[in-house]
């Protein structure tokens, strides 16, 4: 029978006794460190799924300090796009009021959708490069760009003419990618707890919003407080049961640098895609200032030509206090440029 | 003392051995092992702890502990066998482990019995180092976040072939003994089949599961190379007789030098030496063994490689995840589906525990990484209200143990609202009052929430024999259906019902949840007040 036995050691004795303490040495360590590793891994608490209390960041206020001379509120109107918005920002006091050398500068476009410029169912490029180029010229460090896209995020920020922008200008482009995400809390009418596009802002010290004004099939309008929808991840898809209460609520999740209304070319209907040069009206006005409600309010009755009382989520959030509907109260400047 | 610790030597004192204790040990065991899962049933159930040695098993301690970087409740008490394992080895393969008990009844009932091919058959094989490669691409995935121990763990597989296939078998030959009524498990023979392989293998390669695939085996025997005791063989008695492997359990070579790693201290070979050269030494010498697990390094990371490469394709399926499938309803305290892989052993208590047979062993509902966990199939049964029998037996809390208050979200558990499994939808095409003229509302009469999930409308319409009719419409209130489906299962449209509960609106996940916030936005808006 053919075995294999090796030639062995013939000493029946045990251990030396250097190897029988270092045997014990390791045993004894192997087992007290398994004994304490499991006693500090203990969990001895079950947890009700789904209902765990939960944690989550908050943005602190982008706002730069209140001006009691120059206006809240600007209106300007032109043939030109980029004309308009200068103007428009100018007469808030210049971008100088609202970015200071050396600031990490954010702008959130709305590029929800893929589709051409034309179709306005995006923000222009030639409104997100001159607002980049402002923003730069009164002395920001860096410019970002970010957004979540309802349709795939490569297809939007290329055919939109994002993507050409941010190169052009080298802005910092932020896909918003699985692990940009954190979960933001706060004390909305519906929103508390959801997954946000953090990332950006983990480096932003001003945020500047940059919206079209667009028709909206469920809301009415898609403007300045409904673009923040592009931060949020997660199942936004069931935002639309409480819509009206989920955007008067972004209104208390970001208080922004700066917000800009691009009503040069507005969707009028089937929002918020379009799809037809004919659901584009040329109305040569661009709105900025720092109180969404208020610019809103404005575009919703002056671009979109519509009966604000009908749109709930102003009057949401200006009960709420986060904003004013009475643009005519406020410090207005309206300019033909 | 030291008598003691030189060790225990072979038939000495006249009728005492050793292996009789270990064999009364080795039935006891295995009797409470079947004990337990008998009266795994709520008619019996009345506290034992039925999950025992699913929480002895260090494997599903150590495994969940590298998934979840937590020990559940009763896990802890793997160190109870964990201990005793780093002092006097493999042990409990041979005289706890109620599986290898079977292999080792199977074996010697079925297998050869002439002397010469029995030693022959016990001598090591290379192909016992399988085991070690199976232990590493599990462990390696449970690092990843993928708990798969459980499919040849051998305690977890033992309790699902047990509740998924064999009593409902038996039962089907001798109806009535243990069940009410007739239990049945979707795929079970697939589980049933795996049991039947590994004991008929005990024919070819005695304890064939144990030596060559069980990957808690291979745990304990990287374990066992710290410890203390081990069977020691005295080379300048020793005849080179080879009659110690006669009998040897592990085929760890006891005639040479001594396999710890593969050893299960059966103790056979030192009552099988004629010459008494064996004994169970403390610290012996060190020459005479080999202490590391026969598996080379390269072996260990072509299993990484397979581990992480198996784990990553499994995962990127995305039957977790965006692709999740309707059918995939978990059973309530179940933790959200990534968290629920991270720590289901696919032991089937769950199922085992079940009074309505809802819960049912997938195959590939869950993706390839869910095989053999537990879903609800409203077909065969339902979830009852008042019941939270799964979470209890839960070994893992991949279902916690949650409490009735917590399930159906009463008292002070009444501001968040019940445990929802799914929803349920009306497919009003095969429904008895809204497609063919004829009274029913089975469903509203069964729903247990009050107010019920379902109500309905009354409407007269005219028949197709231009008589009037008046009959109510059902109707599902999605804010407050759990996804119980006890409505889909006393349908009276039998094979596909007119009601139906999918995943969607379970409250284990976010992501999978239907109406923000339950849906009533007044509620809600009083709830945050309340909060304030």
């Amino acid at each position: 029978m053919a075995t294999n036995r090796d030639e062995i050691d013939p000493d029946p004795k045990g251990m030396s006794r250097r190897e029988f303490v270092q045997q014990a040495l390791i045993t004894g360590s192997v087992t007290l460190g398994s004994i304490g590793l499991a006693a500090k891994l203990w969990q001895r608490h079950h947890v009700v799924p789904g209902f765990e209390e939960k944690q989550g960041i908050s943005l602190p206020s982008y706002r730069v300090d209140g001006s009691k001379v120059l206006p809240d509120l600007s209106v300007a109107h032109s043939l030109d796009r980029v004309t308009a918005i200068r103007a428009a920002v100018d007469n808030l006091g210049g971008m100088d009021r609202f970015i200071r050398k050396g600031d990490v500068v954010l702008i959130k476009p709305n590029i929800a959708f893929d589709r051409p410029p034309a179709l306005a169912a995006t923000t222009h490029p030639d409104a997100l490069r001159v607002v980049a180029q402002m923003a730069l010229e009164a002395g920001a460090k860096e410019v970002m760009v970010a957004d979540n896209p309802i349709n795939s995020p490569a297809g939007c920020f290329l055919k939109s003419g994002l993507e050409a922008v941010a190169d052009e200008l080298n802005l910092g482009l932020l896909y918003p990618e699985s692990s940009a995400f954190e979960s933001i809390q706060m004390e909305g009418e519906i929103l508390r707890h959801w997954p946000f596009f953090h990332r950006p802002f983990q480096k932003a010290d001003k945020v500047i919003g940059l919206a079209p004004c667009k028709d909206h099939n469920l809301c009415h309008a898609s403007m300045t407080m409904k673009n923040w929808y592009g931060l949020l991840g997660g199942r936004r898809n069931q935002f639309h049961q409480h819509i009206h209460s989920i955007i008067s609520d972004f209104a208390l999740m970001i208080q922004p640098t700066l917000v800009i209304l691009d009503g040069m070319d507005v969707l009028m209907s089937n929002g918020p895609t379009g799809g037809r040069l004919s659901d584009v009206k040329r109305v040569n006005t661009v709105v900025a200032g720092t109180d969404m409600v208020a610019i809103d309010s404005y575009g919703f009755t002056r671009l979109l030509e519509r009966d604000v009382e009908k749109l709930e989520y102003l009057h949401k959030a200006h009960r709420r206090g986060l904003g004013t509907m009475d643009w005519k109260d406020l410090k207005l400047k309206e300019v033909e440029a | 003392m030291i008598a003691w610790l030189k060790g225990l030597r072979g038939p000495k004192r006249p009728g005492f051995r050793i292996t009789k204790v270990r064999l009364a040990a080795q039935t006891f065991f295995f009797l409470l092992f079947l004990f337990f899962v008998i009266i795994t049933d709520l008619r019996y159930l009345k506290g034992y702890p039925v999950s025992l040695f699913l929480e002895l098993d260090p494997l599903v301690g150590f495994a969940t502990a590298a998934t979840t970087g937590t020990i559940y409740k009763g896990l802890i008490l793997c160190l109870l066998l964990l201990v005793p394992t780093l002092f006097l080895g493999r042990f409990f393969c041979n005289w706890i482990c109620p599986y290898g008990t079977l292999h080792q009844l199977i074996g010697w009932l079925f297998g050869r019995k002439d002397e010469v091919t029995r030693i022959d058959s016990n001598r090591f094989r290379k192909l016992q180092g399988l085991k070690y490669v199976f232990l590493v691409m599990m462990i390696v995935m449970a690092f990843f976040g993928s708990l798969q121990i459980g499919l040849l763990d051998p305690i977890c597989l033992f309790h699902r072939s047990m509740s998924t296939a064999v009593l409902p078998a038996l039962n089907e030959i001798f109806p009535d003994t243990f069940y009410v009524k007739q239990a049945y498990h979707v795929g079970a023979w697939a589980i049933g089949f795996l049991l039947l392989f590994f004991v008929v293998m005990n024919v070819y390669v005695p304890r064939f599961f144990c030596r060559v695939v069980c990957p808690l085996g291979a745990f304990l025997g990287v374990a066992s190379r710290f410890s203390l005791w081990r069977i020691e063989r005295d080379p300048n008695t020793c005849i080179d007789c080879d009659a110690c492997l006669a009998n040897c359990q592990g085929a760890c070579d006891p005639h040479t030098q001594l396999r710890k790693s593969e050893c299960f201290v059966c103790m056979e070979c030192i009552e099988d030496c004629p010459v008494d050269a064996l004994s169970f030494q403390f610290m012996p010498n060190r020459k005479h063994e080999i202490a590391a697990p026969p598996v080379t390094g390269r072996r260990v990371a072509m299993a990484s490689v397979l581990g992480a490469a198996g784990y990553a394709m499994a995962r990127s399926a995305g039957a977790s995840d965006k692709n999740f499938s309707k059918k995939v309803i978990r059973p309530p305290g179940s933790l959200k589906e990534d968290e629920f892989l991270e720590r289901c052993i696919k032991c089937d208590q769950c199922i085992r525990a079940c009074p309505t047979n809802v819960l049912q062993p997938t195959l590939m509902e869950a993706g390839l990484e869910g095989i053999w966990t537990p879903i609800l199939n409203m077909k065969i049964g339902y979830c009852e209200l008042n019941c939270t029998m799964c979470g209890q037996v839960c070994p893992t809390g991949a279902i916690q143990r949650i409490s009735i208050e917590e399930k159906t979200g009463m008292g002070r558990h009444a501001e968040r609202g019940p445990v929802k499994l799914g929803t349920a939808f009306y497919d009003r095409g095969r429904c008895l009052p809204w497609a063919m003229e004829t009274p029913c509302v089975v469903c509203e009469e069964v729903c247990p929430t009050s107010p019920k999930s379902i109500f309905s409308r009354e409407v007269t319409i005219t028949k197709r024999d231009g008589n009037p009719i008046t009959l109510r419409q059902p109707y599902v209130d999605p804010s407050r259906c759990i996804g119980c489906g006890i409505c889909e299962h006393e349908c009276p449209v039998k094979d596909h019902a007119a009601i139906r509960v999918t995943a969607i609106g379970e409250t284990r996940s976010t992501e999978r949840s239907l109406l923000m916030d339950g849906g009533d936005p007044t509620s809600v808006l009083e709830l945050v007040k309340k909060k304030r």
